[in-house]
């Protein structure tokens, strides 16, 4: 290091062309001034990129009636999500994306074939209801998405149990209507020598437009563990419980209970480990948490499909754990305060 | 070497702007006409003028002398008549008593300090006056007392003195800086903080991402009997308890300080002010400050007198060449936004950073989504989010029930909050209404004796 100087400055420092800050256009407030670019709308953004390989999915297996779908769910959700705003007379809040992607959730859930006004109602039941009026984003006990699907299979069981048969890559406009695999399962109808578990993780197979391709909805699901947009402790405890009560249910009664791969492939249970039961609002705090959330869906999910009359559980599963969320968090804090323990010895 | 520990939480900012100023070796300005030097420049009570308006003084004499345990003096960065005994714009946002100094130009030195050059066999209380008398405080930010912190009670032993070359905020290059060009002085400062306190163990700890600081410490610690600790960049890795816990594996306990686990932790900088003091008897009445951000036309590093106003450090700088929202004194984690252009530069100040209008965002308190983010975030393993629904609500004693007293106010919860929430700011104000609830709690068991 230098010397310090010791003579006078020999250019005084207010020399002509010296620009110095205007002090009326300085902000002031307290630290920390600088944030993680990842805010709430870049979230959004990203888990709707994270479903676009289902969203594409669901285009090609069931044709262009699936972007109608979803068209609608989308638009009637920001449609209600601004109605509410202006109701409420609160700030407009279409602008964060959350909406959009529960419209887009919501579509994702529903069959090809659904009309466009029960799509409607139920992007209503969604934003209106589950979301807007327990005070909106951040205060929904429940998922909202699920919350416009049940409400749905409750008042038009009949549009919300149609489903279609694949036509990949065909984008036909016009569809024959089928019954799930799961729902086929149920009522002993299952031709188990045409059952391709192959088709099955691809995606053809008859159920709701976005949940039918695991193999998109794993590659979207494995985007958001990467960038640490939900937490792997949800997907994989859901899906290990399920894995293991229905294995243990087939090997005691391999003529009652379907496979540990016909359950794992069937039905919602991807979407709904993936993109509904790892909802950050509607889900436990801690990793510690989403274990037990994670395990109790699956264990919920199993009761129904294998016990009760409904052939798929999903739904229903995440939403009953939704309500335990807070007793969830009661119990998994977040741990010891660092360096709460009395001082370790040292030598 | 021992092995390093890595403390829970903590945030990366994806820009740390080091690069703006870090190969910038640092440069001393020319003198000023005039200086604003603030009374108190540390934490503790304030100490009480010595010169008296039209008094002629020279560069290191005594400003005000201190006035108890927790005070440090003040001395004059150079040469000139006391023109006015007045107050200036304290970098806090209030006015703060000041004397103003009107340069002569010749920078004549006084020779307050003698010069101890027998630094080694004198008594550690000597050394310790001498940080006292020259005014040395923690540079790093918390201007803490020096002396203090190296006064431990006869029953603490001190076994490891922690050399705070981290730098963890982001912007920030003079201690970088200074443990390259000044790599002796560093070294020195903590081998008197040694023979003070009689501690085995010395560690100087800095980030990967000083390589130049690393190998400049690594060539020349060996031959002072210092350990160097190369930590990776994660904020706030330079707090207090989580550099403890990084080097020396010891979890400070909560509420207590750091030489319960036998630990003291200084900056770089005050032990090489420390060590100036001791060898050449040199009074703290200059350091070096970064000077950067994008709009500032000549970003670098700067040895600044204390009492340089802000207006004129910009001028060394070369002024700006765009639009400027904030001027910080700090780093942008936890320094303070400024609104005057005549606030001086004093004895903590580490940085000037500047941000331009695209580069600050605002709070817009949204609802909590329970990402869990400040939770990830937060060094003490908190939870941020609890606690700020908590405050909001007014609900103090939860807060204080959660633990919001172990707050360390490092805003990496309100850096991560994907909804811009004030999570820091809540624990500030929740921490001063369950400070002074305590006190009044005390007061009024006081009262009933």
């Amino acid at each position: 290091m230098t010397e310090p100087a010791t003579t006078p400055a020999a250019a005084e420092p207010g020399a002509p062309q010296l620009r110095l800050p205007d002090v009326s256009k300085l902000i002031v407030s307290s630290s920390p001034h600088l944030h993680d670019p990842r805010d709430l709308r870049r979230i959004m953004l990203l888990v709707m990129l994270a479903l676009l390989p289902a969203t594409l999915s669901g285009v090609f297996f069931f044709g262009w009636r699936a972007l109608w779908v979803i068209g609608w769910c989308i638009g009637a959700a920001i449609a209600v999500e601004a109605g509410c705003n202006k109701l409420f007379r609160r700030p407009l809040s279409i602008g964060d994306g959350s909406a959009a992607l529960t419209g887009l959730l919501l579509g994702l859930n529903l069959s090809a074939s659904t009309p466009w006004w029960v799509c409607a109602i139920g992007a209503a039941l969604a934003i209106g209801i589950a979301k807007q009026l327990y005070g909106g984003l951040g205060y929904n006990p429940f998922n909202p998405a699920l919350v416009g699907r049940v409400g749905l299979l409750i008042a038009f069981p009949a549009i919300l149990t149609t489903w279609v048969k694949t036509a990949p890559g065909q984008f036909l406009a016009d569809a024959v209507t089928t019954a799930t695999p799961l729902g086929q399962w149920k009522l002993g109808t299952l031709p188990l020598d045409q059952v391709s578990y192959g088709d099955f993780f691809l995606g053809n197979l008859p159920g709701c437009l976005g949940e039918t391709s695991k193999a998109a909805l794993l590659l979207g699901g494995l985007l958001l563990i990467a960038l640490k947009l939900i937490r792997w402790q949800v997907p994989a405890a859901y899906l290990g419980t399920v894995a293991l009560i229905t294995g243990i249910a087939h090997a005691a009664s391999p003529a009652k209970f379907a496979s540990l791969e016909f359950h794992l492939l069937t039905g919602g249970l991807f979407l709904g480990a993936f993109f509904m039961a790892t909802d950050m609002v509607t889900s436990p705090f801690t990793r510690l948490g989403g274990i037990l959330f994670g395990a109790g869906c699956g264990v919920i999910t199993c009761i129904i499909r294998l016990w009760c009359n409904y052939p798929e559980g999903v739904s229903f599963s995440i939403l009953i754990m939704n309500a335990l969320v807070p007793f969830i968090d009661r119990l998994c804090t977040t741990g010891t305060v660092f360096g709460a323990r009395k001082a370790e010895a040292f030598a | 070497m021992s092995k390093l520990c890595r403390f829970p939480g903590g945030v990366h900012p994806l820009y740390d702007g080091k690069d703006l100023s870090a190969g910038e070796a640092v440069r001393c300005p020319p003198l000023l006409p005039a200086y604003i030097v603030p009374l108190q420049q540390h934490l503790g009570q304030p100490g009480e003028w010595v010169v008296k308006k039209g008094d002629t003084v020279k560069k290191g004499q005594l400003l005000a002398k201190a006035t108890g345990l927790l005070c440090v003096p003040l001395h004059a960065p150079t040469s000139g008549e006391i023109a006015a005994i007045t107050t200036c714009p304290g970098p806090a946002g209030t006015h703060v008593p000041a004397v103003e100094l009107r340069g002569d130009g010749r920078d004549e030195a006084a020779a307050t300090l003698e010069p101890i050059p027998a630094w080694e066999s004198a008594a550690p209380e000597t050394l310790r006056d001498r940080v006292r008398d020259a005014g040395i405080v923690g540079m790093g930010g918390a201007s803490f007392p020096t002396h203090v912190k190296l006064s431990p009670p006869p029953n603490k032993r001190i076994d490891t003195i922690i050399l705070n070359g981290v730098e963890c905020e982001p912007f920030l290059t003079a201690d970088d800086r200074l443990e390259i060009e000044a790599t002796d002085a560093v070294l020195t400062g903590a081998r008197i903080f040694q023979r003070i306190l009689g501690a085995a163990r010395v560690v100087v700890a800095i980030e990967h991402n000083k390589p130049d600081s690393i190998r400049a410490m690594r060539d020349r610690a060996a031959a002072f009997g210092v350990e160097v600790a190369t930590l990776p960049v994660r904020y706030p890795q330079g707090a207090e308890k989580q550099l403890i816990y990084a080097v020396a594996g010891r979890k400070v306990p909560a509420g207590a300080l750091p030489m319960e686990v036998g630990c003291l932790v200084q900056n770089v900088g005050t032990a090489a002010a420390t060590a100036a003091a001791v060898l050449q008897g040199q009074p703290l009445i200059d350091r070096v400050t970064t000077i950067t951000g994008r709009p500032v036309a000549n970003p670098g590093n700067w040895r600044l007198r204390i009492g340089t106003p802000l207006k004129d450090a910009l001028a060394f700088a070369g002024g700006v060449t765009g639009e400027v929202a904030k001027i910080l004194f700090g780093g942008p984690m936890m320094g303070m936004a400024q609104s005057s252009l005549d606030v001086p530069v004093l004895k903590n100040t580490s940085g000037i950073l500047l941000l331009g209008p695209g580069e600050v965002s605002p709070y817009t308190s949204g609802p909590c989504i329970r990402c869990g983010a400040c939770a990830d975030a937060c060094p003490m393993r908190l939870n941020p989010s609890d606690l700020g629904i908590y405050i909001e609500n007014e609900r103090f004693a939860e807060a204080e029930a959660a633990s919001a007293m172990d707050c360390i106010e490092c805003g990496a919860c309100a850096f991560a909050c994907p909804t811009r929430r004030p999570l820091v700011q809540h624990l500030r104000r929740a921490k001063a209404e369950i400070a002074a609830n305590r006190r009044a709690a005390a007061a009024a068991a006081a009262a009933k004796k």
